[in-house]
Protein backbone atom coordinates (compact mmCIF):
# COMPACT_ATOMS: atom_id res chain seq x y z
CA UNK A 1 0.00 0.00 0.00
CA UNK A 2 1.38 3.41 -0.88
CA UNK A 3 1.34 6.06 1.94
CA UNK A 4 0.95 9.30 0.07
CA UNK A 5 2.56 12.42 2.52
CA UNK A 6 0.63 14.94 1.37
CA UNK A 7 3.19 17.88 2.77
CA UNK A 8 5.76 15.75 0.97
CA UNK A 9 8.37 16.18 4.29
CA UNK A 10 12.32 17.34 2.83
CA UNK A 11 15.41 15.92 3.84
CA UNK A 12 16.81 18.59 4.66
CA UNK A 13 20.36 17.53 5.57
CA UNK A 14 22.23 14.32 5.49
CA UNK A 15 25.98 13.01 6.82
CA UNK A 16 27.62 10.39 6.57
CA UNK A 17 30.98 8.72 7.78
CA UNK A 18 33.47 6.22 6.53
CA UNK A 19 36.76 3.48 7.28
CA UNK A 20 39.34 3.16 4.64
CA UNK A 21 37.60 1.26 2.21
CA UNK A 22 35.25 3.84 1.32
CA UNK A 23 37.40 6.22 1.66
CA UNK A 24 39.21 4.75 -0.81
CA UNK A 25 36.70 4.11 -3.06
CA UNK A 26 34.82 6.48 -5.75
CA UNK A 27 32.57 8.07 -3.11
CA UNK A 28 35.20 8.56 -0.80
CA UNK A 29 35.57 12.60 -1.21
CA UNK A 30 31.87 12.83 0.17
CA UNK A 31 32.43 11.61 3.51
CA UNK A 32 31.98 14.29 6.62
CA UNK A 33 34.57 11.97 8.03
CA UNK A 34 36.76 8.68 7.68
CA UNK A 35 39.19 6.87 10.01
CA UNK A 36 41.97 4.88 7.99
CA UNK A 37 42.32 2.57 10.61
CA UNK A 38 38.51 1.61 11.11
CA UNK A 39 38.60 2.03 14.51
CA UNK A 40 37.27 5.88 15.47
CA UNK A 41 39.62 6.19 18.19
CA UNK A 42 37.64 2.81 20.05
CA UNK A 43 39.06 -0.25 21.48
CA UNK A 44 36.14 -2.93 20.18
CA UNK A 45 34.91 -3.16 16.78
CA UNK A 46 31.46 -2.66 18.14
CA UNK A 47 32.34 0.90 20.13
CA UNK A 48 33.85 2.01 17.01
CA UNK A 49 30.91 1.81 14.98
CA UNK A 50 28.69 3.41 17.58
CA UNK A 51 30.90 5.84 17.25
CA UNK A 52 30.65 6.11 13.73
CA UNK A 53 26.48 6.69 14.40
CA UNK A 54 27.52 9.29 16.92
CA UNK A 55 30.33 11.20 14.93
CA UNK A 56 27.34 10.88 11.45
CA UNK A 57 24.79 12.56 14.34
CA UNK A 58 27.08 14.84 15.21
CA UNK A 59 27.45 15.88 11.42
CA UNK A 60 24.26 16.13 10.97
CA UNK A 61 23.38 18.63 14.05
CA UNK A 62 26.36 21.11 13.00
CA UNK A 63 25.80 21.26 9.66
CA UNK A 64 21.98 22.11 9.94
CA UNK A 65 22.99 24.32 12.73
CA UNK A 66 20.99 22.90 15.46
CA UNK A 67 20.70 22.29 18.98
CA UNK A 68 20.10 18.45 20.48
CA UNK A 69 16.88 19.74 22.20
CA UNK A 70 15.82 21.28 18.43
CA UNK A 71 15.67 17.56 17.49
CA UNK A 72 12.19 15.82 18.10
CA UNK A 73 12.84 12.50 17.84
CA UNK A 74 15.28 10.08 16.59
CA UNK A 75 15.39 6.68 14.84
CA UNK A 76 18.09 4.24 14.26
CA UNK A 77 19.27 0.95 13.49
CA UNK A 78 21.87 -1.22 12.78
CA UNK A 79 22.82 -4.80 12.08
CA UNK A 80 24.40 -6.03 14.96
CA UNK A 81 22.66 -7.74 17.94
CA UNK A 82 19.61 -5.95 19.91
CA UNK A 83 20.69 -2.76 17.91
CA UNK A 84 23.21 -1.92 20.15
CA UNK A 85 25.50 0.41 17.65
CA UNK A 86 22.77 2.68 17.74
CA UNK A 87 21.45 2.56 21.16
CA UNK A 88 25.20 2.99 22.57
CA UNK A 89 26.39 5.51 19.78
CA UNK A 90 23.25 7.98 20.67
CA UNK A 91 23.40 7.35 24.13
CA UNK A 92 24.85 10.95 24.79
CA UNK A 93 21.72 12.12 22.99
CA UNK A 94 18.56 13.26 25.34
CA UNK A 95 16.42 12.83 22.47
CA UNK A 96 13.38 10.32 22.01
CA UNK A 97 14.89 7.40 20.71
CA UNK A 98 13.45 4.57 18.25
CA UNK A 99 15.60 1.51 18.02
CA UNK A 100 14.34 0.13 14.65
CA UNK A 101 15.31 -3.32 12.94
CA UNK A 102 15.63 -3.33 9.23
CA UNK A 103 18.53 -5.06 8.54
CA UNK A 104 20.13 -3.27 5.88
CA UNK A 105 17.01 -1.65 4.53
CA UNK A 106 16.95 0.41 7.71
CA UNK A 107 17.92 3.51 5.81
CA UNK A 108 14.60 3.64 3.68
CA UNK A 109 12.67 2.31 6.49
CA UNK A 110 13.58 4.91 8.79
CA UNK A 111 13.27 7.55 5.80
CA UNK A 112 10.14 6.53 5.34
CA UNK A 113 9.21 6.76 9.20
CA UNK A 114 10.35 9.98 9.89
CA UNK A 115 8.16 11.57 6.48
CA UNK A 116 5.15 9.96 8.03
CA UNK A 117 5.76 11.65 11.30
CA UNK A 118 6.86 15.13 9.98
CA UNK A 119 3.68 14.97 7.58
CA UNK A 120 1.07 13.38 9.98
CA UNK A 121 2.17 16.66 12.33
CA UNK A 122 3.32 14.78 15.32
CA UNK A 123 6.58 16.29 15.30
CA UNK A 124 8.49 19.06 13.17
CA UNK A 125 11.41 17.15 12.41
CA UNK A 126 13.08 13.60 13.04
CA UNK A 127 16.48 12.00 12.45
CA UNK A 128 17.17 8.58 10.87
CA UNK A 129 21.08 7.06 12.08
CA UNK A 130 21.65 3.88 10.51
CA UNK A 131 25.58 2.20 10.61
CA UNK A 132 27.47 -1.04 10.15
CA UNK A 133 30.91 -2.07 10.18
CA UNK A 134 32.81 -4.43 8.29
CA UNK A 135 34.65 -5.55 11.03
CA UNK A 136 31.55 -6.06 14.05
CA UNK A 137 29.27 -7.57 10.87
CA UNK A 138 32.15 -10.15 10.18
CA UNK A 139 32.09 -11.23 13.96
CA UNK A 140 28.66 -11.52 14.55
CA UNK A 141 27.64 -13.51 10.86
CA UNK A 142 31.21 -14.88 9.72
CA UNK A 143 34.17 -15.74 10.96
CA UNK A 144 36.80 -14.09 13.07
CA UNK A 145 38.85 -11.17 11.42
CA UNK A 146 41.88 -12.76 10.58
CA UNK A 147 40.59 -16.06 9.86
CA UNK A 148 42.02 -17.31 6.48
CA UNK A 149 39.48 -18.02 3.88
CA UNK A 150 38.06 -17.37 0.45
CA UNK A 151 35.11 -15.85 -0.54
CA UNK A 152 32.80 -16.06 -3.21
CA UNK A 153 32.30 -14.03 -6.33
CA UNK A 154 28.59 -13.45 -5.05
CA UNK A 155 29.87 -12.67 -1.74
CA UNK A 156 29.49 -8.68 -0.50
CA UNK A 157 31.71 -6.56 1.72
CA UNK A 158 30.10 -5.15 4.64
CA UNK A 159 29.72 -1.32 4.04
CA UNK A 160 31.89 0.33 7.15
CA UNK A 161 30.18 3.52 7.17
CA UNK A 162 27.42 5.35 9.24
CA UNK A 163 24.82 7.46 7.88
CA UNK A 164 22.72 10.60 9.34
CA UNK A 165 19.38 12.35 7.55
CA UNK A 166 17.17 14.91 9.00
CA UNK A 167 13.43 15.12 8.05
CA UNK A 168 11.94 18.19 8.52
CA UNK A 169 8.42 19.50 7.57
CA UNK A 170 9.69 22.08 5.73
CA UNK A 171 12.38 23.25 4.12
CA UNK A 172 15.02 22.94 1.03
CA UNK A 173 16.04 19.72 -0.24
CA UNK A 174 14.87 16.02 -1.18
CA UNK A 175 11.43 15.43 -0.61
CA UNK A 176 9.80 12.31 0.22
CA UNK A 177 6.63 12.32 -1.65
CA UNK A 178 5.66 8.10 -0.91
CA UNK A 179 6.56 5.53 1.43
CA UNK A 180 5.67 2.17 0.42
CA UNK A 181 6.56 -0.87 2.89
CA UNK A 182 7.51 -4.13 1.39
CA UNK A 183 6.58 -7.47 2.21
CA UNK A 184 8.79 -10.30 3.76
CA UNK A 185 9.91 -12.30 0.66
CA UNK A 186 11.21 -16.15 1.41
CA UNK A 187 12.88 -16.57 -2.22
CA UNK A 188 14.24 -20.34 -0.77
CA UNK A 189 17.73 -19.08 -1.13
CA UNK A 190 19.63 -19.93 2.22
CA UNK A 191 22.68 -19.17 0.97
CA UNK A 192 24.31 -16.53 3.08
CA UNK A 193 27.36 -15.59 0.77
CA UNK A 194 24.42 -14.75 -2.17
CA UNK A 195 22.61 -12.23 -0.18
CA UNK A 196 21.68 -10.09 -3.27
CA UNK A 197 20.15 -13.38 -4.43
CA UNK A 198 17.94 -13.58 -1.86
CA UNK A 199 16.48 -10.18 -1.72
CA UNK A 200 16.05 -9.58 -5.41
CA UNK A 201 12.42 -11.06 -5.61
CA UNK A 202 11.68 -9.17 -2.31
CA UNK A 203 12.62 -5.63 -4.89
CA UNK A 204 11.42 -6.86 -7.53
CA UNK A 205 8.02 -7.28 -5.96
CA UNK A 206 8.17 -3.78 -3.84
CA UNK A 207 8.64 -2.35 -7.21
CA UNK A 208 5.77 -4.11 -9.34
CA UNK A 209 3.56 -3.24 -6.79
CA UNK A 210 4.47 0.19 -6.62
CA UNK A 211 4.14 0.63 -10.66
CA UNK A 212 1.02 -0.76 -10.43
CA UNK A 213 -0.88 0.97 -7.61
CA UNK A 214 0.67 4.46 -8.79
CA UNK A 215 0.39 3.80 -12.44
CA UNK A 216 3.44 4.88 -13.03
CA UNK A 217 6.15 3.49 -15.41
CA UNK A 218 10.26 3.32 -15.49
CA UNK A 219 9.63 6.15 -17.58
CA UNK A 220 8.70 8.34 -14.77
CA UNK A 221 12.07 7.95 -13.10
CA UNK A 222 15.46 9.74 -13.37
CA UNK A 223 16.50 6.83 -11.03
CA UNK A 224 15.77 3.68 -9.30
CA UNK A 225 18.01 2.60 -6.79
CA UNK A 226 18.33 -0.01 -4.51
CA UNK A 227 19.58 -0.82 -1.18
CA UNK A 228 22.46 -3.23 -1.71
CA UNK A 229 21.73 -6.20 -4.05
CA UNK A 230 24.81 -5.94 -5.23
CA UNK A 231 25.91 -7.41 -8.36
CA UNK A 232 24.22 -10.49 -8.31
CA UNK A 233 21.03 -8.80 -6.89
CA UNK A 234 21.07 -5.89 -9.69
CA UNK A 235 21.50 -8.47 -12.60
CA UNK A 236 19.15 -10.69 -11.15
CA UNK A 237 16.49 -7.63 -10.92
CA UNK A 238 17.03 -6.48 -14.28
CA UNK A 239 16.77 -9.59 -15.74
CA UNK A 240 13.79 -10.52 -13.65
CA UNK A 241 12.29 -6.87 -14.27
CA UNK A 242 13.11 -7.64 -18.47
CA UNK A 243 11.52 -10.75 -18.83
CA UNK A 244 8.21 -8.74 -17.23
CA UNK A 245 8.52 -6.21 -20.20
CA UNK A 246 10.44 -3.73 -18.02
CA UNK A 247 13.85 -2.51 -19.50
CA UNK A 248 15.79 -1.15 -16.30
CA UNK A 249 19.04 -0.29 -18.39
CA UNK A 250 20.15 3.54 -17.60
CA UNK A 251 17.73 4.32 -15.31
CA UNK A 252 18.04 1.30 -12.51
CA UNK A 253 21.43 1.46 -10.15
CA UNK A 254 22.63 -0.22 -7.03
CA UNK A 255 24.15 1.66 -4.22
CA UNK A 256 26.40 -1.56 -3.05
CA UNK A 257 27.90 -1.00 -6.76
CA UNK A 258 28.55 2.64 -6.01
CA UNK A 259 30.80 2.32 -2.77
CA UNK A 260 33.74 0.45 -4.41
CA UNK A 261 35.69 -0.31 -7.61
CA UNK A 262 34.95 -3.37 -7.21
CA UNK A 263 37.89 -4.90 -9.23
CA UNK A 264 40.82 -2.52 -7.83
CA UNK A 265 39.35 -3.04 -4.11
CA UNK A 266 38.64 -6.66 -4.47
CA UNK A 267 35.52 -6.26 -3.18
CA UNK A 268 33.39 -9.32 -5.33
CA UNK A 269 29.78 -8.43 -5.10
CA UNK A 270 30.01 -5.13 -3.81
CA UNK A 271 28.76 -3.33 -0.21
CA UNK A 272 26.33 -4.59 1.80
CA UNK A 273 25.09 -3.19 5.28
CA UNK A 274 23.19 -0.36 7.13
CA UNK A 275 25.95 1.88 5.82
CA UNK A 276 25.74 1.25 2.63
CA UNK A 277 22.56 2.52 1.50
CA UNK A 278 22.71 5.43 4.07
CA UNK A 279 26.30 6.47 2.44
CA UNK A 280 25.10 6.48 -0.84
CA UNK A 281 22.14 8.41 -0.61
CA UNK A 282 23.92 11.00 1.51
CA UNK A 283 27.06 11.08 -0.96
CA UNK A 284 25.25 10.77 -3.98
CA UNK A 285 21.90 10.02 -4.47
CA UNK A 286 20.19 13.15 -2.49
CA UNK A 287 22.73 15.89 -3.67
CA UNK A 288 21.85 14.81 -7.09
CA UNK A 289 18.21 15.61 -6.07
CA UNK A 290 18.86 18.33 -4.58
CA UNK A 291 20.74 19.91 -7.31
CA UNK A 292 17.99 18.92 -9.87
CA UNK A 293 20.21 15.95 -11.51
CA UNK A 294 17.23 13.84 -10.64
CA UNK A 295 13.99 14.92 -10.77
CA UNK A 296 12.29 12.03 -9.74
CA UNK A 297 13.95 8.91 -7.83
CA UNK A 298 12.80 5.39 -6.09
CA UNK A 299 15.14 4.19 -3.76
CA UNK A 300 14.28 0.71 -2.34
CA UNK A 301 15.86 -0.19 0.70
CA UNK A 302 16.92 -3.46 0.70
CA UNK A 303 17.54 -5.86 3.37
CA UNK A 304 17.80 -9.58 4.07
CA UNK A 305 16.43 -11.16 7.44
CA UNK A 306 19.13 -13.41 8.72
CA UNK A 307 20.61 -14.60 11.90
CA UNK A 308 23.64 -16.45 12.08
CA UNK A 309 21.50 -19.26 14.02
CA UNK A 310 18.77 -19.12 11.30
CA UNK A 311 21.92 -19.80 8.69
CA UNK A 312 23.09 -22.49 10.95
CA UNK A 313 19.97 -24.18 11.35
CA UNK A 314 19.93 -24.15 6.80
CA UNK A 315 17.00 -21.63 7.43
CA UNK A 316 15.91 -19.80 4.24
CA UNK A 317 16.75 -16.14 3.90
CA UNK A 318 13.79 -14.06 3.54
CA UNK A 319 14.37 -10.31 1.54
CA UNK A 320 12.49 -7.07 2.63
CA UNK A 321 12.61 -3.81 0.54
CA UNK A 322 10.48 -0.67 1.50
CA UNK A 323 10.28 2.15 -1.21
CA UNK A 324 10.62 5.87 -0.69
CA UNK A 325 9.93 8.27 -3.56
CA UNK A 326 11.97 11.05 -3.25
CA UNK A 327 11.52 14.37 -5.69
CA UNK A 328 13.05 17.26 -6.44
CA UNK A 329 11.43 20.63 -6.23
CA UNK A 330 11.91 23.98 -7.62
CA UNK A 331 11.72 27.08 -5.58
CA UNK B 1 4.72 -12.20 -4.08
CA UNK B 2 4.71 -16.00 -4.92
CA UNK B 3 8.26 -17.00 -6.17
CA UNK B 4 8.82 -21.02 -7.55
CA UNK B 5 11.72 -21.48 -4.78
CA UNK B 6 12.62 -24.62 -6.67
CA UNK B 7 13.24 -22.69 -9.95
CA UNK B 8 14.57 -19.46 -8.57
CA UNK B 9 17.15 -21.34 -6.90
CA UNK B 10 18.19 -23.46 -9.56
CA UNK B 11 18.58 -20.03 -11.91
CA UNK B 12 20.51 -18.43 -9.30
CA UNK B 13 22.82 -21.32 -8.86
CA UNK B 14 22.85 -21.34 -12.85
CA UNK B 15 23.38 -17.53 -13.11
CA UNK B 16 25.94 -16.90 -10.56
CA UNK B 17 29.74 -15.87 -10.98
CA UNK B 18 31.21 -19.00 -10.29
CA UNK B 19 34.45 -18.92 -8.26
CA UNK B 20 37.78 -19.35 -10.99
CA UNK B 21 38.41 -23.04 -9.72
CA UNK B 22 41.07 -24.18 -11.93
CA UNK B 23 42.87 -20.52 -11.04
CA UNK B 24 42.18 -21.35 -7.41
CA UNK B 25 43.54 -24.85 -7.47
CA UNK B 26 47.09 -23.64 -9.38
CA UNK B 27 47.62 -20.93 -6.91
CA UNK B 28 46.79 -23.71 -3.87
CA UNK B 29 48.93 -26.13 -5.12
CA UNK B 30 51.69 -23.47 -5.47
CA UNK B 31 51.55 -22.18 -2.08
CA UNK B 32 50.70 -25.30 -0.67
CA UNK B 33 53.53 -26.80 -1.87
CA UNK B 34 55.72 -24.11 -0.78
CA UNK B 35 54.73 -24.59 2.22
CA UNK B 36 55.65 -27.70 2.40
CA UNK B 37 59.18 -27.16 0.68
CA UNK B 38 59.90 -24.67 3.71
CA UNK B 39 59.41 -27.40 6.17
CA UNK B 40 60.98 -29.76 4.21
CA UNK B 41 64.13 -27.29 4.60
CA UNK B 42 63.22 -26.45 8.19
CA UNK B 43 63.87 -30.32 8.53
CA UNK B 44 67.13 -30.43 6.96
CA UNK B 45 68.28 -27.40 8.76
CA UNK B 46 67.64 -28.76 11.66
CA UNK B 47 69.29 -32.35 10.85
CA UNK B 48 72.02 -30.17 9.87
CA UNK B 49 72.04 -28.70 13.29
CA UNK B 50 72.78 -32.26 14.59
CA UNK B 51 68.96 -32.25 16.07
CA UNK B 52 67.85 -36.23 16.42
CA UNK B 53 65.34 -36.69 13.00
CA UNK B 54 61.79 -37.68 15.90
CA UNK B 55 62.63 -33.71 17.72
CA UNK B 56 63.49 -32.39 14.48
CA UNK B 57 59.79 -33.54 13.04
CA UNK B 58 58.56 -31.26 15.73
CA UNK B 59 60.54 -28.63 15.55
CA UNK B 60 59.17 -28.16 11.96
CA UNK B 61 55.11 -28.08 13.52
CA UNK B 62 56.34 -25.76 15.76
CA UNK B 63 57.86 -23.59 13.58
CA UNK B 64 55.32 -23.37 11.37
CA UNK B 65 52.46 -22.73 13.93
CA UNK B 66 54.98 -20.27 15.08
CA UNK B 67 55.30 -18.34 11.93
CA UNK B 68 51.85 -18.89 11.23
CA UNK B 69 50.46 -17.39 14.61
CA UNK B 70 52.99 -14.24 13.90
CA UNK B 71 52.10 -13.63 10.01
CA UNK B 72 48.24 -13.90 11.95
CA UNK B 73 48.51 -11.23 14.49
CA UNK B 74 50.03 -9.04 11.89
CA UNK B 75 46.86 -9.37 10.00
CA UNK B 76 48.81 -11.01 7.02
CA UNK B 77 48.10 -14.39 7.01
CA UNK B 78 44.29 -13.89 5.92
CA UNK B 79 45.54 -11.95 2.66
CA UNK B 80 47.96 -15.04 1.46
CA UNK B 81 44.85 -17.10 2.14
CA UNK B 82 42.31 -15.43 0.06
CA UNK B 83 44.39 -16.37 -2.76
CA UNK B 84 46.11 -19.75 -1.54
CA UNK B 85 42.63 -21.47 0.02
CA UNK B 86 43.58 -24.86 0.16
CA UNK B 87 46.98 -24.04 -0.02
CA UNK B 88 47.11 -22.62 3.50
CA UNK B 89 44.30 -24.18 4.79
CA UNK B 90 45.45 -27.82 5.00
CA UNK B 91 48.61 -27.73 6.47
CA UNK B 92 49.33 -27.11 9.76
CA UNK B 93 49.20 -23.32 8.90
CA UNK B 94 45.35 -23.99 8.27
CA UNK B 95 45.17 -25.39 11.99
CA UNK B 96 47.18 -22.60 13.62
CA UNK B 97 45.38 -19.67 11.95
CA UNK B 98 42.09 -21.22 13.00
CA UNK B 99 43.11 -21.49 16.44
CA UNK B 100 44.90 -17.76 16.71
CA UNK B 101 42.48 -15.91 14.75
CA UNK B 102 39.31 -16.14 16.85
CA UNK B 103 41.91 -16.14 20.01
CA UNK B 104 42.73 -12.39 19.13
CA UNK B 105 38.91 -11.79 17.71
CA UNK B 106 37.38 -12.75 21.29
CA UNK B 107 39.68 -11.03 23.35
CA UNK B 108 37.16 -8.15 23.50
CA UNK B 109 34.48 -10.27 25.65
CA UNK B 110 37.35 -11.15 28.11
CA UNK B 111 40.36 -13.74 28.84
CA UNK B 112 37.76 -16.72 30.26
CA UNK B 113 34.15 -15.94 28.25
CA UNK B 114 35.45 -14.37 25.18
CA UNK B 115 39.26 -16.24 24.30
CA UNK B 116 39.07 -18.97 26.52
CA UNK B 117 35.46 -20.18 25.34
CA UNK B 118 35.70 -19.10 21.52
CA UNK B 119 39.61 -20.61 20.72
CA UNK B 120 38.29 -23.25 19.40
CA UNK B 121 34.99 -22.45 17.62
CA UNK B 122 36.65 -23.19 14.41
CA UNK B 123 39.16 -25.78 15.42
CA UNK B 124 37.37 -27.61 17.81
CA UNK B 125 35.44 -29.62 15.46
CA UNK B 126 38.32 -30.86 13.93
CA UNK B 127 39.86 -31.73 17.29
CA UNK B 128 36.29 -33.74 18.68
CA UNK B 129 36.11 -35.75 15.51
CA UNK B 130 39.59 -36.41 14.62
CA UNK B 131 40.48 -37.41 18.19
CA UNK B 132 36.86 -39.51 18.20
CA UNK B 133 38.26 -41.02 14.59
CA UNK B 134 41.89 -41.70 15.74
CA UNK B 135 40.40 -43.72 18.51
CA UNK B 136 38.28 -45.85 16.47
CA UNK B 137 40.77 -46.14 14.08
CA UNK B 138 42.54 -47.12 16.76
CA UNK B 139 40.23 -49.89 18.05
CA UNK B 140 39.95 -51.60 14.36
CA UNK B 141 43.70 -51.52 14.32
CA UNK B 142 44.02 -53.07 17.38
CA UNK B 143 41.31 -56.10 16.51
CA UNK B 144 42.96 -56.94 13.44
CA UNK B 145 45.73 -57.42 14.94
CA UNK B 146 44.33 -59.85 17.34
CA UNK B 147 42.56 -61.34 14.61
CA UNK B 148 44.65 -61.36 11.84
Amino acid sequence: MIIKLKSAPTITTSSCVGGKEERRGPLGDKLDFYDESDKFDCDTWEKSESEMQRRAFNHLLSKRKLQISDIDVLIAGDLINQCTSSSYGLLSFDIPYIGIFGACSTAALGLGLCGILCDGGYTKNAAIVTSSHFCSAERQFRFPLEYGSQRPPTAQHTATAAGAFLIEKEGKGAHIDEVMFGITVDAGISDANNMGAAMAPAAVDTLLKYFRESGTGLEDYDLIVTGDLGYEGHRIVTEMMHTLGYDMSGVYNDCGLMLYDRQKQDMHAGASGCGCSAFAMAASVLPDIVSGKYKNVLFLGSGALLSQASVLQGENIPGVVHLVKLSHREG
Amino acid sequence: MSVNKQKYKKYVEKSAKKSPIVKNCVKAFLVGGLICAIGQALMQLYMYLDISEEVSKALVSVSLIFITALLTGFGIFDNIAKHAGAGTLVPITGFANSVVSPALDNKSEGWIMGLGAKIFIIAGPVILYGTTASVIYGVIYYLCKVLL
